[in-house]
């Protein structure tokens, strides 16, 4: 089997993640158990063997902390709205597949962009197109064509939040240039 | 007013909403019309009603060491669910659950055909866009 | 009997009726992934029954149990929806 070998360097943030699971299950974080955990990871990453995450290299954590908020609030906003539709509307609901176009190429931000889109108000991500790349999105409650650019216009936002917490030098430097231009995300 | 009194308060308060969460999950079960609106209904409360209910937890232990774990079960939940939901979400949607007149505008229908068209055309492609439709892969 | 009790059995009473909205749902279908959605949501349900028993009781006796359904909680519906897309391909 011809592997290709990733650098102990490149594993390392999955490596800490599930040091600190292993330590947060056992809620003990002496350095016995985290040593322990370690071994196990390593032995984890070696057997179950994944393609490596491609990571940037940049976080912003000030930005992630903002976001982590902004995601939190509307997690509850969501919730609500389907609570109040499912009991308002009901079966008298209309709904849209729409197709978004993203910046960014890489798997990290798509995935995670994803992940996002899924989680707040009304929104579904239905296909994944890697190639272009472009994400397929089922929306709760549209019933006009300005409720779908809204939308659209929501998503491209998510992505920025994304693209300036973790995205690539290139990617940052590509939304400054487009808002800076005055492009609206569309 | 104490401090364990108040706190006490929160956890109830978090208790009756995260299980009106879970009502609220299976009320648009029942009354929405298609699987792609069910699908709402049945990721979104779940994910806020189990912060709650966690909370709740949190709140009555009082311990700090717990605090990762219970973290860690949302993380690991916020993780799986839009996982779980594209899955089904994309099988419904190229099965026959597709419901055209409940949708107002749907850009994905003709990339699907066309797919299909390509699908059929070439029995050895098995679909090739597919398999770069999945993340995890 | 006090506070707590008193909100342990309205959060009982509307737990079982979501429990039973998405009993109905796995019986009435009408199709398999509406099944498998609904029994997403029971799991779910029953995820909070657990909580709320820690919660109220002060123990962490459910604690992994919670854990595990919220880390492998999902392959059951996974699997389903590759075998349904699978089938379609079929003529």
């Amino acid at each position: 089997m011809s592997r290709q070998r990733i650098s102990l360097l490149q594993e390392l943030p999955l490596l800490v993640f599930l040091v600190l699971v292993w330590g947060a299950l056992w809620q003990d974080y002496s350095p016995g158990n985290l040593v322990f955990g370690a071994l196990i990871a390593v032995g984890i990453a070696r057997i179950f063997y994944l393609p490596p995450v491609e990571l940037s290299g940049r976080f912003n954590i000030v930005l992630a902390a903002v976001f982590a908020g902004i995601f939190l609030k509307d997690v509850v906003v969501a919730s609500f709205q389907v609570f109040y539709l499912a009991a308002v509307r009901g079966p008298h609901i209309s709904n849209a597949v729409i197709a978004v176009p993203l910046r960014s190429h890489s798997d990290l931000m798509i995935t995670a962009t994803g992940h996002v889109i899924s989680l707040i108000p009304g929104s579904l991500v239905v296909e994944v197109d890697r190639a272009t790349p472009m994400l397929y999105i089922h929306v709760l409650n549209v019933t006009s064509p300005e409720q779908v650019e809204k939308v659209r216009a929501e998503v491209r936002a998510t992505e920025a939040w994304l693209i300036r917490i973790m995205g690539s030098k290139e990617e940052v430097a590509a939304l400054a240039a487009e808002s800076s231009q005055g492009v609206v995300a569309q | 007013m104490s401090g364990d009194a108040i706190l006490d308060g929160l956890t109830m308060a978090c208790l009756l909403v995260g299980a009106l969460m879970s009502l609220a999950a299976a009320i648009g079960l029942l009354r929405f019309p298609d699987l792609m609106s069910r699908m709402h209904a049945a990721t979104k409360p779940q994910v806020l009603g189990l912060l709650l209910m966690l909370a709740a937890v949190a709140l009555q232990m009082r311990s700090w060491a717990l605090l990762p774990v219970l973290l860690g079960a949302w993380i690991f939940q916020l993780l799986t669910v839009p996982v779980s939901a594209h899955m089904v979400g994309r099988a419904g949607y190229r099965t026959k659950h597709r419901r055209p007149d409940l949708l107002t505008v749907d850009e994905l229908n003709p990339v699907v055909a066309a797919a299909a068209k390509d699908l059929a055309g070439d029995p050895e492609d098995d679909g090739g866009r597919d398999r770069g439709g999945d993340p995890a892969v | 009997m006090n506070a707590m009790g008193i909100v342990l059995i309205i959060v009982v009473v509307i737990l079982s009726l979501a429990a039973a909205g998405a009993i109905y749902r796995i019986a009435a279908g009408p199709s398999l992934l509406d099944r498998v959605l609904a029994a997403d949501v029971l799991l779910a349900i029953v995820g909070a029954a657990l909580a709320t028993d820690m919660a109220v009781n002060h123990h962490l006796n459910n604690l992994a149990l919670l854990v595990s359904l919220s880390v492998i909680g999902f392959i059951g519906s996974v699997t389903v929806a590759r075998f349904v897309s699978d089938r379609r391909e079929e003529p």
